[in-house]
């Protein structure tokens, strides 16, 4: 852009004579572009296309003929001065934004450009003012550009740093223009059109913030868990927020039991009382209803929906025929295979998120201090958590940044680590042994008759006690280990983990001797009712000729029921798990916080700085708290449909519950830390608690023989007969053909093979798009630290340059700025020295050309010089230029 | 196009007074550089803080507020009262001077010790939350 101005400068020098020189290049172009019939008889001369144009002109109104070249050469010289401050705006612009920035390098030339066609405007305004009415087709096309023009200028007119008064200024001027000659054009309804199209994008803007608030709102605790997080860091809200997540599933699990089992069977089963399996016996019919009894999940309680024992195993019931016995099966697997999913669903979507963001690192301060501000914080509440918020996050990746620029004695941590690692397994191996001890006593109590309160509820409060002290051990020894406390929470949830585990695995091997105990007198209580009922009928006391009413289900005799009882013991371990964590909080936490805040007034030393102090959020026991009460209720759904309901329950309270014991009564931890990405880890401890709950269920559905006398199943050889009692009854033949020839194991162990390489296949497929993603950044990013050093000479350059030119003259800087963008040699200033080359080739040929004798000389000076400029935005200057000299031969 | 407000209730201007960059905003808009503002600065501040404004200009701008002692590069003490401003002071010193040095480290592109709007806007438009946290509503 800068040569164009060179030339023009030097056409201004030139005189009349020079003007009509570089005035050729561009119209010649434009012949081309838009050649027509109309001013073919005119282009005869060697000025081609500009003499149509001035004929044109001169059959219209040759008014413009007779200005003589002397008012053209004032008027050049009147233009030239304007064109000057444009130029220099144009540099001090540039110089003031200090970015030689390739965006705005572009965008100036195409600024000078338009403050020209302004000019050209102007001139061609004087021009139909006192030229007449009519247009040349190609003034037309001129025109529509301009037009065209002008609306891009309307439409990016907000995207120029100017104040407002320029930008006013500049607006109007652009839709006067657009406005005067869009109606020449025929085409008026631009404005409005425009004006309706903003409106709408507004609308469309406005509308998607409200559907976006609404979203928002519609997320449950939302502003809980956000003022949570403002508060106590990242790693805290991350327990929450799984929190959350876990009542979702759970709410998809209850809906599952509740839909297809629970209400089935209370609308359509055979109501309570009517066979011995729904009626409580005779023997507990006392005390069924004391709240002893019905708290300990007997009485009634027992003999209700909420468990295994209490349905019928008949195969459909109800006028829908629902065939439950066979959806209660399914529903059991569904449970297992939906959480399996959605756990599995929502570990690989994290894991995406966390590699699609992960180049984001290397601006962490950077993107805290400059962006961290919503300017959007419209109440000063908001405004105090974002502050707090800011500071936390500001502290978190301080601590990032302290850990990873740690330097220690690296021998004494080794060793520190190994002797806490060592002091850990040991109170692993006491704790298991110290259950183990307990479940024996516990079964040899169990063989005694009145025993104590305490010795009948020893195992759960050992177990109780154990994870109530385990954990704060632990986190004592780790201490010792000096992690960083993201890592150390993860070795904390790891040996917590293990505990539980133990603990757990305990008490099923403990239920499971239990079990088979139960089923190895299930035999003779079954000849029991068998001879009981026998003899009811049979007996000689009934001498009636009518049949004996039946037995009263009451009193008919009846097994142990094992399911039910497992489903019990699942049950009371969720309760009193349930009241542990909100009595531990209550004490532990808000007495203790009441205790500090209230007896600080009258106390030796200091409480809250000093020993008992506030209770910190420990993340590491709630979550595995919460993992592995999810655990247990995995396990025991299938034996208690209504577990499922009751831990709803309790996810419900407990969120409510911690939300407001963490903000009343707990500190943030010490070192606030950031929680990582993706809390995949507590997802992967849920897989494997999951994997580790389905192996009893399977086990005890696949290898034990349901009661005789109670559940879905009963009088069934497994429970998973059910589903082959449905296909031989309820489908027709073939597809029960088609079932045995799946199951056959010829076709199965070849499929597990063919899963086994799809998953090697689709594994290797991964890892070497993983390495060739790993490449690509790598790429971008040397790309990147070459265009900053490549960025970063150039301004420097810039800088240097225009403090040169500062005093100089408009000329030298044009000079000045011709030579650096020579040297920076991106695309934009290789194409214009080309051009430059170009015109100058085309001026070389015109000039000799004007040594030619012609009389006609251009009336309308000033479009073709600027047209040369115009012209520039067509890619082929020489094509012009040769044209031209093509055109010539007739002199 | 919308609700026109011409009057601003007691409550609407209270609602601003909580960003920490209020007076920052205030003297970058307005032309004597005190905060005083005509009618057009006003303009000028709502159409650049609007949701419509594009990248490239908020990010301009927010290099001015951002940059306390109008020298056309953000330095150490700009990003120390950046700091102090966003974290109320909450910070130690050595946590502020910590950051301030990271921040330099992070996003200086010459390596000459202060951030020029070529660096920061390289910083900047990269930021994920950048365009939907900066702008005004009334």
């Amino acid at each position: 852009m800068s040569s164009q101005l060179k030339v023009l400068e030097g056409e201004a020098q030139g005189g009349a004579r020079g003007r009509a020189r570089s005035g050729s290049p561009g119209t010649g172009d434009r012949s081309e572009r838009s050649p027509s019939t109309k001013q073919a008889p005119k282009a005869e001369g060697p000025s081609g296309r500009r003499g149509a144009q001035s004929g044109r002109k001169e059959q219209a109104g040759g008014s413009s003929r007779p200005r003589s070249p002397k008012r053209k050469h004032t008027e050049h010289k009147r233009r030239q001065e304007d064109q000057r401050p444009a130029e220099r705006t144009c540099k001090e612009r540039r110089k003031r934004d200090g970015k030689a920035s390739f965006k705005e390098q572009k965008a100036t030339p195409k600024k000078e450009k338009e403050e020209l066609k302004e000019e050209m405007w102007e001139q061609l305004k004087k021009h139909s003012a006192s030229g007449g009415e009519s247009l040349s087709e190609e003034e037309l096309a001129w025109i529509l550009e301009q037009v065209e023009e002008k609306k891009k200028l309307i439409a990016t007119m907000r995207n120029k740093p100017w104040p407002m008064a320029k930008k006013l200024t500049e607006l109007r001027e652009a839709q006067a223009f657009v406005e005067k000659y869009e109606g020449a054009l025929g085409k008026g309804k631009g404005k409005r059109l425009y004006a309706y199209r903003m409106l709408m994008a507004k609308k469309w803007v406005k509308f998607k913030r409200d559907f976006h608030n609404f979203k928002t709102q519609c997320i449950p605790w939302e502003m809980k868990i956000k003022d949570i997080e403002s508060h106590f860091g990242s790693s805290v809200a991350s327990y929450f927020i799984f929190l959350r997540w876990m009542y979702g599933v759970n709410l998809v699990l209850f809906g599952l039991i509740f839909g297809l089992v629970i209400i089935p069977e209370v609308l359509m089963g055979v109501p309570y009382g009517t066979i011995p399996r729904k009626t409580v016996p005779r023997a507990e019919e006392d005390k069924a209803m004391d709240f002893s009894v019905l708290w300990d999940f007997e009485g009634y309680i027992k003999y209700s929906a909420l468990f295994y024992g209490y349905y019928n195993d008949q195969r459909t019931i109800g006028w829908l025929r629902y065939r439950l016995p066979m959806a209660y099966f399914m529903v059991g697997v569904s449970v297992f295979g939906y959480s399996l999913m959605i756990v599995i669903r929502s570990m690989a979507s994290n894991s995406q998120g966390s590699t699609s963001d992960g180049e984001n690192d290397n601006f962490t301060f950077s993107f805290k201090m400059f962006t961290s501000w919503d300017y959007l914080i419209g109440n000063s509440e908001t405004a105090d958590n974002k502050y707090a918020s800011i500071t936390t996050s500001f502290k978190e990746s301080i601590v990032d940044e302290q850990e990873s620029n740690k330097e220690e004695n690296i021998h004494l941590t080794r060793f520190l680590r190994v002797l806490a690692n060592f002091l850990i397994i040991c109170c692993l191996c006491g704790s298991g042994y110290l259950i183990y001890f307990v479940v024996k006593r516990s079964q040899e109590f169990s063989k005694m008759q009145n025993v104590s309160w305490y010795e009948r509820n020893e195992v759960e409060i050992v177990m109780s006690l154990l994870g109530m002290f385990c954990p704060p051990l632990f986190e004592t020894i780790a201490a010792l280990e000096n992690y960083h406390p993201r890592i150390g929470l993860k070795w904390q949830l790891g040996r917590i983990f293990a505990l539980f585990l133990g603990n757990l695995y305990t008490f099923l091997l403990a239920l499971m001797d239990d079990v088979h105990l139960k089923l190895s007198t299930e035999d003779t209580i079954k000849n029991i009712t068998h001879w009981t009922l026998f003899n009811y009928y049979n007996s000689s006391g009934w001498k009636d000729s009518g049949p004996r009413p039946p037995l009263h289900p009451a009193d008919v005799p009846r097994g142990s029921c094992w399911e039910t009882a497992v489903g019990i013991e699942f049950m009371r371990l969720t309760v009193s798990d349930m009241l542990v964590t909100y009595i531990t909080i209550l004490l532990g936490d808000f007495l203790r916080a009441c205790f500090v805040r209230f007896m600080n007034y009258c106390w030796c030393w200091d409480l809250e700085a000093g020993f008992p102090s506030y209770a910190e959020f420990d993340i590491s026991g709630n979550v595995l708290g919460l993992i592995f009460n999810q655990g247990m209720i995995w396990m025991g759904s299938f034996y208690a449909p209504g577990l499922v309901g009751v831990n709803v329950l309790r996810l419900l309270t407990s969120m409510y519950f911690q939300c407001w014991a963490v903000m009343s009564s707990n500190v943030p931890h010490e070192r606030v830390f950031k929680a990582s990405r993706s809390n995949n880890f507590y997802m992967g401890l849920l897989v494997l608690v999951l994997f580790l709950s389905l192996l009893p269920v399977a086990y005890t559905i696949m290898s034990l023989p349901p009661s005789f006398d109670c559940g879905p199943f009963s009088g069934k050889n497994r429970m998973y007969d059910v589903i082959q009692e449905t296909i031989e009854n309820d489908f027709p033949t073939f597809l029960g053909k088609i079932f045995a020839f799946l199951a056959n194991p010829g076709l199965i162990i070849p499929a597990i093979l063919l899963m086994f390489l799809a998953i090697y296949y689709l594994n290797s497929v991964s890892k070497s798009l993983a390495r060739a993603n790993a490449q690509l950044r790598k790429k971008i990013q040397a790309l990147r630290e070459v265009e900053k050093s490549h960025k970063s000479v150039k301004g420097k350059a810039t800088v240097k340059d225009s403090g040169d030119t500062l005093p100089g003259s408009s000329k030298n800087a044009i000079q000045v700025q011709l030579t650096k963008e020579g040297t920076t040699a991106h695309p934009g200033s290789q194409s214009q020295i080309l051009e430059k080359k170009a015109q100058g080739s085309s001026a070389s040929n015109s000039a000799d050309r004007t040594m030619l004798p012609t009389t006609r000389h251009n009336p309308v000076p000033q479009p073709p010089g600027v047209r040369s400029s115009s012209g520039q935005l067509l890619p082929q200057p020489w094509k012009s230029a040769s044209g031209k000299s093509g055109q010539r031969p007739p002199p | 196009m919308g609700s026109k407000q011409t009057v601003f209730t007691h409550e609407q201007l209270e609602a601003y007074q909580d960003n920490p960059f209020r007076q920052r905003i205030a003297q970058v808009f307005s032309e004597d550089g005190d905060g005083h503002m005509t009618l057009d600065n006003f303009l000028d501040m709502f159409s650049v803080m609007s949701e419509m404004a594009p990248r490239d200009l908020k990010a301009y701008y927010a290099f001015k507020i951002y940059d306390f002692n109008n020298d056309d590069y953000i330095c150490a003490w700009d990003l120390e009262q950046t700091v102090s401003r966003l974290t109320r002071g909450e910070l130690s010193a050595e946590e502020v001077s910590l950051v301030c040095e990271k921040v330099l480290d992070e996003a200086d592109g010459d390596h000459d010790g202060r951030l020029s709007l070529e660096d920061f806007q390289n910083m900047i438009l990269r930021a994920p939350d950048f365009l939907s946290t900066f702008h005004i509503r009334i």
